[in-house]
This record gives C-alpha cells, structure tokens and sequence, in this order.
C-alpha cells in the first residue's frame, strides 16, 4: 500500500452508516427510564413587568410533577442568578440574565416558567394551565432609538447601549481630505435565524447516590458546556457529564449556555428523574441566538484610479435583551475584517452593542466576519460603479500583494498566507468573465438584466490563539494505540456535521500506516474525552486536527524507541517510512504502530525508563488565527416585471490551504454558499414595534429549499499555513462569508441600468421590482 | 383507542390518544426514532414517512388516521445489510451532513424516483420541495438522487455497510486470543 | 407541535357524517387529509373537540374528465389531480395548480375538498375554481344544493359550507384553454399572487374569459375588468395582454406581510395575470 492514500482522498464517511439507516442517536433519541417532561411557560410580549403567577392549576393536573418559576429557581441554593457572558471589555454592561424571568419579560419567548409532566403532550397541556398576568411596558427594537434613549431594556443600566469600542489607524482625516472621491453608505446587514434541523434538544438525569448530573445536549461545546453549568450551578465540575450525542447542524446557535440547559439541568435534580426537553420550531425562532443585525455606516475614500485610502465605519450592532455566550464579541470580529483582502492603512472606526427587546444575537455561521465582508465588498464595487471601473479591476488595485505575507493589517491582525489575484483570475478564467460582460450589454438591449457579482473575501477562523480567546484558543486530541492494535482517537472538538470521524481517522490511518477501519473516532462526551473546547469558528480540523497531529507525533516518537529497543538499534536510526518503522537504509525490518502498540502494552519489551502503554494526549495552541480565502462569483437574471431574481451561475474557488477529504470540504463550501446567499435573498428576522416577533416559523421565515438554491460550481487554489502542523485552514464558514456578497453584487448590478447603488438585504423581489421602476439609463424597454 | 398499524411490514397494535401525531407514535411506542421532527408547521419534512407507499408528513397524521394502513419508516426504507440504492447514493455522493433531515429527505427521494424514475436535476430540486436541509446547499442530494435514479434504473444489486465501508480487525501477531493476555514468555516463567 | 386533545370518529358514509356533525355541533370538524387543520390544531389555532374522519368515505374520491366537463370527488387528493393527464387536457389550470400546491408530501395526503372548505386566502383553488366557474355539490341533511364557486368563497377562511354541511363534489366545464401561475411565498409555497385564466379563442383572438386572483385580497376574486378588457385581444401581443390585465386587482383591499406590501401584491396582480393568459392562450 503507497503511503499517503488517505489524505486526499474522497472517501465515504465513516458516520454515514448509522445516519443514513436512521440507527443515529440524536438528543430526543435518548431513551431513560422514568423520564418526565418538560415545557416552558414564554412571555408573549417583548417587555412586560411579570405582576402575578398562578401555577395552582398546573399543579393540580394528576400528569404534573411539578411546576417552577423565576423566584422558585432564585432562592434556590447554589443556583447562579445569571447565565455567562465570555468577553474581554471593561467597560461592557452585563445586566443579570436569569435562567427563568424574575420579574420582568425583555424579549418575546423569554421564560418564564417550566412545567414538568409525564409526557410530552401533558407537559403542553399543563403549561396552558400556568396563569401568568402581565404589565405590558414600552419595548424598543430599532438599534438606532434604542441606543438614543429610553424605555431602557434594562431600567436599572439608565441606558441601552452595552459598550462602545472606538479604534483608529493611520490618518483617516488626512485620506479623507485628499481623496478623489469619497462614498458614504448605509448598509444594514439584517437580522437571521440560523434554524438548524434538529432544535435544541436536552435531557437532564441525575444520580443522587453518585452525585452525578448528566446532561445531553445538542451542543457544539460539551466541555465549555460542563464548566459553565458547574460554575452556575454550584456544582463540582467534575460531578457532571454533559453528553453531545449526535448533533443536527448548529451553526453556532449550539455555542452556548442556554437558560434551558440550566433549568432542565436543575430540575432533574430536584425531581431525580430524567427530564426531557425538546424545543418546537416556533420556540426555536423565539429563544435560540439570531445572527447578524448590524447597521454598518460606511464613508469610504479613494483615489481615482479606484485605490481606496481609507475607511470610516460605525458599527452599530444589536445585542437583544440580554447577553448569550459571545454576544457583545461578534461585532468586534467585524471590526477587526473591516480590511477584507485589501491594503489601505488608515481606518477609524466604532462599534456600538445596544440593548433591544430582541432575542440575542450571537454567533452564526461567519460570525461578524460577514458582515465586514459584506460592507467591504459592496463598497469595492461602490468604488467601480463611482469611478466607472471595472469592480474586478478595483480589486486588483487593491489586493495585498501576494508576497507580502504574513501582512499586518491596520486593525492589528496577521494574515498569515495568501493569494488572492491567482484566485481571483482563476474564477475570471473559468466563468469566461469577458464573455459574461458582453452577453450582460446584449441582454440588456433586449430588456433583460442580468447581473454578475464578484466577492473576494478573506475570513479568519481557526480560532483561535488563547491571547484573542481566553479559554477557547487551544484544542485537544489523545491517541490510544490498543493492545490488539485498533486506535482510538479521543478529538476535543465537538463534530456535528463536519466529518471529522472520518478526516481524522485519514490522517492517523497515513500517519501511522494504519488501515483507516483501525481507527475509531470519539467525540462528544466530558467522561470520555479529555477537555476540549468544541466546534465553531472553522476550527475543528484546523486546531483540533492540529493538536491530533502533535499526539501522532509522541505516538510515532515512543514507537520508535519501542522498535530500536526490540532491534537493537539507535532510536535515532529508526524512522517512520510509509506508514511502518524501519532502520534508516535496511528494509528488512519493520515494525508496524500496531506490534509496537502491542510491545507497550506487553511492557518487558520495553527499553528501561520507558513506561508501558501507546498513547498520547497533546494539546495544539495556535499561534495564530488562519485566514482562508477565495473568489465567488454569482450570475443572476432579475425580472423587470416583477423583481423576482433567477440564478444563472455560481461559481467558487476558495482556498483553504491543504485538503483533508475533498468532497468532504466541498460539502461544507455547498452549504455554506447555501446559507450566505440565502441572507442575500430570503432570510429576515422581523420584529415588530411591540417586541412581536412576525417571523416566528418556517411558514413565514424562508430558509431554501432544493429549487431555490442554484447549482455550485466549485474549484480551489492551495496556499498552505505556517499556523499549524497541518498546513490547512477551516472552511466551515468560508463558504457563507463569500457567498452573500457575491449574490447581492450581482443582483444590484443587475440594476445598474436603473441608477441603483445599494440596496439592502433581503433583496426580496418588491424590493428590486420598486428600483426598477425607474426608466433604465440604457434606454431599453422594460 | 387501539389502533392497528403496519410498520415495516410489521403489524402491530398500540393505544393511543386520538390526537397523538403519527411521528410519536413511530418514535415513541414503536422506538423507531430514525423519523425526526424539524419543525411545527409542516414544512421542514424531516418526519417524511411512506403511508401506503406514498410520502408524507407524518407530524401532519394522526396515528388513528392511519389505522389499518401500511407505514414504512427509514428504518423499513433499508437497512445496513442491504441499503437501498437511495441510502447508497446519499452516502457515496457526500449528499448529508448533520444527517437529521436526511432520513426524510431519503424517504422523499425514494417516493420521487416512485413517480419519476429518471427525473432531471431541474425535477429532483422540484421533488424534494417539501424537504429542507440546513447543511449540504442540496448540491450533493442531487446528486445522489441522479445516481440512485441511475442505479436502480440499472437493477442493481443491493449493498450491504460491510461491503462498502469494511471493517477488518486488525491482525497484529500475537493475535488476540489468551496468548495475548497471558504470552508464552510469561506462562513459562510461571513454570 | 401538541394539539389540544378531541375525540375522533370515523364516518362510513355522507349520511354518517351528516349525522355526527349534527350530533356534535360546533365543537366537531371533518377531517379529510387534514393538511388544512392538522397544522392549525398543532399550533392551538384551532382545538376541535371532535374530529369526524371522513377520508374513507367511499365513491368522494375520483376524477372523471373529458370534452364534456370534469367533475371531481371532493376526497380527491392533490396528487391525483396532478397526475392526471386528463385533467391536465380538459381544465390544465386545475392541474397547474395541483402540481404547484404546497409540496409532493402535502399533495399525497391533502384534498381538493378541504382545501376549498379551509378558504385560505392565499389557496390556490379558489382562484382556480372560479376562473374555471366551478360548481360546488354541498350535502346537508335535506339533501344537496349546489353553489358556484364565486358564490362558495366568501372571505378570509369562510365559505359558504354551513356547519353541518359537507362539500361532496366538484364540478366544472372544460377549459382546454386554461392556466394558472403563481408567485410563491418563499417560505410557506403558498400565493403571494395567484392568477387563474380560462379562455376562449377564435380566429386566434379571445373571445371570452374568466380571470380569477388569489393571495390578495381576503378572498380569491374575479378580475372583471381584466375580463371585458381581454375580449378581442390577441393573447401573443404582450403588450395588449399588459394593458388588459393593467389594475386586475382594482378595488380590492390588498393584504401585507413581511415578504410582500398590500401595493406590490395588487402590482403583481396584472403581471400574473398577464402571464396566466399568455399561458392558457398556448395550452396543450
């Protein structure tokens, strides 16, 4: 067997069995005996002062265990009043998050009480039962009134605007004053559900004997999970096992601590039973974290020939009622790309986080990162369309160059690899750019528009080094080598989608000349895995696979000396050489990982001092981020009757360094285009003035279906890392970052005829179907 | 009210609330929990059952509306000895991620190629409307169905896991027998 | 995703049914597919407290369709209806909107009868029915009246079905020249604009026809003037079209939401209607 045959290579997953079969476990699949039910009692209003509630009733129904409220849960010894926010701003406002409201409602959905019951459908019954009497009380949702004044979320803070973070680089004012031209824009990027599959889904049990909580959950962060619930709990952490089974899709909205987890997590306590809870679509849409929701006020200055000087930003970014896990941390991300893969110095800038009676925003897929990419790539072709170039020519303009990385941008980050013209020409190439033009002035003679938009984004993921991300920097892998020779990979990373049972098991199958059947991938559980930090930020190969590659090489470092033992020979005259080891220039003898795991374990075969056993647990701290990049290109046809935008083409080529599993890689490019530029066109969480949320099940809000999404077309360039071992960056989140621009640039050029410069996202069809009511300068008819 | 259902073939009787939806009844009396639900209004189609051959919603029936028919779940579609060519094909083609819509969207996908047995990508996206995925941007489901289409129009046989994705134990010398637990070296040292 | 708890009866017969809904009153529901009130009772927009199963009810489901007219059992599923290649002959604006309701799983189990008896706004049916001039058979307990389908959708989810009467069968002439287009929530596959078209040609010009749009008012309606407008005109000169269809929706309070204004709806009214006549024009 050639050595290297797994990496790279496009092979099945290894997960797929179970989950094609319908034999996965997913949380609701979890079957405990004695189990109970629960169902949350959630305020109908988006602020409301809570006056009375009557649990009287519900207590009564014979199904009912019990019933608990806000001040039940407040009194209740050891509990946290206040769920946690991760963040590094001295000046932020964290006004308490309780797990049930205490005595007031801030956001629609918020609860505000728990009903437990037999089944699941006396647990709903019973919860109708709960009489809640409420004072309704002003509710603010728009960002910019919110952050003018009053009513104030939070009465006490006298204030809703969370925390302010200035930044300045160069000389925007000296760039400002010499430019050719300056844009200013306004470019809301809207709120989002990020609606995985599977909702949020737990189940509670406790071991009173044992002391022993176990919580499953469908989480990205079992370990993060577990320290947070000991710290709010009260509860040593090593008394509780927070279990991610399988795990439908998370987007980021599974990286958290949600007020659920805690009282389902308490109740079971109280009750020892297990305790079940299942969220219904609509409350998914009501208390799981949204994404985006920034205003982004953009001035942008630049030179003639198209070479942008400067950049003016404020950032002003929805943070909801209350703080998730990351909240006030996104916009900061947004910030610090506002440079997407351009080169200017000078930059002045501010975020604002504000208050409203919203659900919390936080992280979703891209994670600030596409709201910078969004504005920036807008603005490029703002430039063009200004200066009458052509928006690839301004890119061109104002690419880095490709030597010169690692870059140190004005906001303080290294890139640390990239190519972004070859990319770029790459996509041009393929998609015959020129050819496109020409058939764009055709059609448009005949009164039909078509529109080509280009995005070349840059993202940064990886995350993250510990000095950016205290506590969530670094990620963990052990390697067991077991007596008969099968291996065991224990990852820290937390994989729910991303195929990382059978990308892993490629790279030790090559590293350590294994067959990949041999090894087996285990994630998901705080009992069995060593701490990890989970999945999220396109960092579970790139720094949980890096930490796997540091234990394959302890592994290989220790059956060396286990061979040259058995052999006679130097330890460093023997070398790992396809897969097997060997004495440097004698073939006729090897030793596979597997007779070496066996040796270990056999322990008088082994060299004095050395101690029993194959194994190795490492850890991989990065030292940087990785910044992953690409070209997407998007063709659509917008229909001057009604607005209604057709795909034409959409066209990828990213660059995320080495490629693991290909087709494995390209899966997360699909679904991430599939997100971004469903931002582009569908999606929008809408709340109304009161606090009512209208968006508040999939028969209202649109995520795509097979017929609204195109097909991709992908390619790829290879720009290897330094960053780690492995010399690849993630590319779970590439795909949404570059795809939402690229569709909004392609169908507001579409309108180009029309006079337009921007229009805001979701590019519904009325919206576009409004602007081309104007007399299109082309003179053709509509 | 006792209600008589065929599931897989199976015949089986079950008490029931009449208001109990036919995914609970499959999930929690008959412990078959391949069928998931996504949502609550009857769009995401990840409950996506065949009643009587033909797919739908099972959160959109109730269990006592479909007394005395036949209901076959994902776990009836195949099983890992002998995958249907649709479970084959949305594995071979990458056509899954997080996998919770998936056996919904194979079951959608079987009742597809039912009606069409060659359909163009244009009718696999039109036929698989009533199923949404979060994760693979559909790109690969397409694909997958354009292949299982293919394969099935071709007859072929059926795949078990083990013959696509084996599972050898690994050979090491000693074997794992009770010399490996107790080696030779050390059973003599014991004499 | 819990409905309220009700009791639920099977009926064998119209008679039966007649029978259990008089007996249960306003509590009771019939329940045919259910893909109307299924959804609704598990979001406790609706809590009947009986449900009387009419879907095995025999001889309400079929389609019979020729020259000569079609009538269809109001059992009849979707799926049928999409399916059927003579239908999609004798009245293709029922068969396009069969084909483009809701989705293949809704279309397997759902009815052309509960669909209408729901009277959704934003159905496709209703437009349908009335741009075909659809006859409703209602049974009750002194027999059968017959209504057309103008006459049937009254507003926003009311028709005229009294509450103990059962809609059995509908019926319609043939319309070769027919179509129905649609303009699709996003989200819910549901008419943010739909526009029915029935025609009459000669000599290459329309004679007559029957316009019906959906999704914007309170309930489904005529397009009268779109109708006279149409008279004479030849339905491949778009411009002509255009200028009949212009203001189908004229005098019809439009509904908004957060996909689509009350004044983009009306505006889309004309360009759907348009395109429907441009479709039944070149049917079959």
């Amino acid at each position: 067997m050639a050595f290297t045959t797994m990496v790279g290579a496009r092979i099945r997953r290894r997960e797929d069995p179970r989950l094609i079969t319908g034999r996965a476990t997913y949380v609701d699949d979890v079957r405990q005996v004695g189990t109970v039910y629960a169902a949350f009692v959630r305020s109908p209003y988006g602020h409301a002062k809570i006056t009375s509630i009557d649990t009287a009733q519900a207590k009564s129904d014979p199904h009912v265990l019990a019933v608990y409220t806000g001040e039940d849960l407040h009194h209740a010894h050891n509990l946290k009043a206040s769920l946690p926010v991760a963040h590094k701003m001295p000046d932020l406002k964290t006004p308490p998050h309780y797990v049930l409201a205490l005595d007031e409602a801030r956001v629609v959905g918020e609860a505000v009480a728990i009903v437990v019951a037999d089944s699941p459908y006396t647990a709903r019954d019973a919860a109708e039962k709960v009489v809640v009497e409420y004072e309704q009380l002003p509710a603010v949702v728009d960002i910019e009134k919110a952050a003018a004044g009053p009513p104030y979320v939070h009465e006490s803070l006298g204030t809703n605007v969370a925390f302010t973070m200035p930044f300045s680089a160069g000389d925007p004012d000296k760039a400002f004053a010499e430019a050719d031209v300056t844009i200013k824009q306004r470019i809301v990027n809207q709120r989002v559900a990020p609606v995985p599959i599977e909702p949020r889904s737990m189940v509670a049990s406790y071991d009173a004997g044992m002391q022993q909580l176990t919580l499953y959950s469908a989480t990205q962060i079992p370990h993060l999970l577990r320290t947070q619930l000991a710290i709010v709990l009260g509860l040593p952490e090593n008394k509780i096992r927070v279990i991610a089974p399988e795990v439908g899709g998370g987007f980021g909205a599974k990286l958290n601590v949600y007020a659920e987890e805690v009282v389902v997590s308490w109740v079971a306590m109280q009750l020892e039973r297990p305790v079940k809870y299942i969220e219904t679509r609509s409350e998914c849409f009501q208390a799981m974290i949204h994404g985006r929701d920034q205003i982004d006020d953009l001035e942008v200055a630049a030179k003639n020939d198209g070479t942008i000087t400067a950049l003016r930003l404020k950032i002003t970014a929805n943070m909801g009622a209350y703080h998730q896990l990351l909240t006030p941390v996104i916009p900061t991300l947004t910030m610090l790309m506002a440079h997407g893969c351009y080169k200017f110095e000078n930059i002045a800038a501010e975020v604002v986080g504000v208050f409203t009676n919203t659900m919390s925003t936080d992280a979703y897929r891209g994670a600030g990162r596409p709201e910078a990419t969004f504005f920036i790539e807008r603005a490029i072709d703002m430039v063009a369309q200004r200066l009458k170039l052509d928006p690839v020519e301004v890119r061109r303009k104002n690419f880095i160059a490709s030597d010169a990385f690692p870059h140190t941008t004005a906001t303080g980050l290294t890139y640390d690899s990239g190519d972004y013209e070859t990319t770029m020409d790459k996509a041009l190439a393929i998609i015959d750019y020129a050819g496109l033009r020409k058939q764009q002035e055709e059609l448009r003679k005949q009164g039909r528009y078509l529109g080509i938009g280009i995005s070349t984004y840059v993202e940064v993921c990886g995350m993250g080094p510990s000095a950016a991300m205290p506590a969530a920097g670094w990620d963990s892998a052990t390697i067991r080598v077991e007596p008969t020779g099968s291996i065991t990979v224990l990852t820290g990373v937390s994989p729910h989608g991303q195929g990382q049972e059978t990308t892993f098991a490629q790279i030790v199958a090559d590293e350590l000349g294994v067959p990949i059947d041999h090894v087996s991938v285990i994630h998901g559980d705080t009992d069995k895995v060593q701490y990890g930090v989970g999945t999220f930020g396109s960092r579970g190969t790139a720094v949980g696979g890096a930490a796997l590659k540091l234990a394959i090489d302890t592994i290989q470092a220790k059956a060396v000396k286990i061979a040259a033992h058995q052999w006679e020979a130097n330890p460093d005259d023997v070398e790992y050489r396809n897969g097997k080891m060997q004495v440097k220039g004698d073939p006729s003898k090897s030793m596979t990982t597997a007779e070496a795991g066996f040796l270990a374990f056999m322990g008088d075969k082994l060299p004095p001092g050395l101690e029993p056993g194959l194994d190795a647990t490492r850890r991989f701290e990065p030292p940087n981020f990785v910044f992953p990049f690409g070209t997407h290109i998007c063709v659509v046809e917008v229909d001057a009757q009604s607005g209604e935008v057709k795909f034409v083409k959409y066209l990828a080529v990213d660059d995320c360094g080495r490629l693991i599993n290909p087709m494995i890689a390209e899966g997360q490019i699909h679904g991430g285009i599939a997100q971004g530029l469903s931002q582009a066109l569908f999606e929008e969480v809408v709340y109304d003035g009161n606090g009512q949320l209208l968006t508040g099940t999939l028969m209202d809000y649109a995520i795509p279906h097979a017929e609204q999404v195109p097909h991709y077309e992908l390619d790829h360039t290879v720009t290897p890392t330094t960053v780690n071992p492995l010399g690849i960056k993630g590319i779970g989140e590439a795909g949404t970052i570059g795809s939402t621009p690229a569709v909004a640039n392609a169908v507001i050029d579409a309108l180009a005829p029309f006079g337009v410069v921007h229009i805001d996202m979701p590019l519904k069809p009325e919206k576009l179907w409004a602007a081309m009511q104007a007399v299109p300068s082309n003179g053709s008819v509509r | 009210m006792q209600i008589d259902l065929t599931v897989n073939g199976n015949q089986t009787f079950i008490d029931v609330e009449p208001r109990l939806l036919l995914v609970h009844a499959l999930r929690d009396s008959l412990n078959l929990t391949g069928t998931h639900v996504g949502c609550d209004t009857s769009s995401c189609g990840a409950c996506t059952v065949l009643l009587d051959g033909v797919s739908v919603k099972s959160c959109t029936v109730f269990a006592v509306q479909a007394s005395g028919h036949e209901v076959t779940t994902i776990e009836g579609i195949g099983t890992a000895d002998s995958l249907h060519p649709m479970q084959e094909a949305f594995w071979t083609a990458h056509g899954l991620q997080c996998g919770y819509c998936t056996t919904g969207m194979i079951v959608s996908a079987v009742d597809l190629l039912k009606r069409n047995p060659d359909p163009s990508d244009d009718e696999i996206r039109a036929g698989l409307e009533g199923n949404l995925c979060r994760c693979t941007g559909y790109e690969n489901i397409v694909k997958a169905v354009r292949a299982a289409g293919a394969a099935m129009r071709a007859g072929e046989a059926r795949h078990s896991v083990n013959e696509l994705m084996p599972i050898h134990p690994p050979t090491v010398e000693p074997p794992p027998s009770g010399e490996a637990i107790i080696p030779q070296q050390l059973q003599e040292a014991k004499v | 995703m819990i409905p309220a708890a009700f009791d639920y009866v099977r009926a064998n017969s119209v008679e039966d049914a007649l029978r259990l809904l008089t007996e249960h009153g306003e509590d009771a529901k019939l329940l045919a597919g259910g893909h109307s009130l299924i959804p609704m009772m598990k979001l406790r927009l609706a809590a009947p407290a009986m449900l009387i199963d009419i879907a095995g009810i025999p001889q309400l489901d079929g389609i019979t369709a020729s020259g000569g007219g079609v009538t269809i059992g109001a059992l009849t599923k979707h799926a049928a209806l999409a399916a059927s290649a003579d239908l999609r002959k004798h009245a293709p604006a029922l068969w396009d909107a069969a084909n483009d309701l809701g989705d293949p799983q809704v279309r397997n189990r759902g009815t052309i009868g509960g669909a209408s008896a729901h009277g959704d706004p934003s159905a496709d049916y209703p437009a349908v029915l009335q741009a075909l001039d659809a006859t409703f058979t209602l049974a009750g307990k002194g027999g059968t009246r017959e209504l057309r389908a103008a006459e049937f959708f009254l507003g926003m989810f009311e028709t005229a079905l009294g509450a103990n009467e059962m809609l059995t069968r509908i019926a319609f002439d043939a319309a070769p020249n027919s179509a129905y287009v649609k303009f699709h929530h996003p989200a819910s596959h549901y008419a943010v604009v739909g526009a029915a078209v029935a025609l009459t040609l000669s000599g290459g010009k329309i004679a007559s026809a029957r316009v019906a749009i959906t999704g914007i008012g309170d309930a489904a309606f005529r397009a009268g003037g779109v109708e006279s407008a149409l008279q004479g005109v030849n339905p491949n000169d778009a411009a002509a079209v255009k200028a009949a269809c212009a203001g189908a929706a004229r005098g019809v309070q439009a509904r908004a939401d957060t996909f689509a204004s009350a004044s983009y709806r009306s505006a889309m009214a004309d360009v759907f209607a348009a395109r429907a006549v441009a479709k039944a024009a070149s049917a079959r």
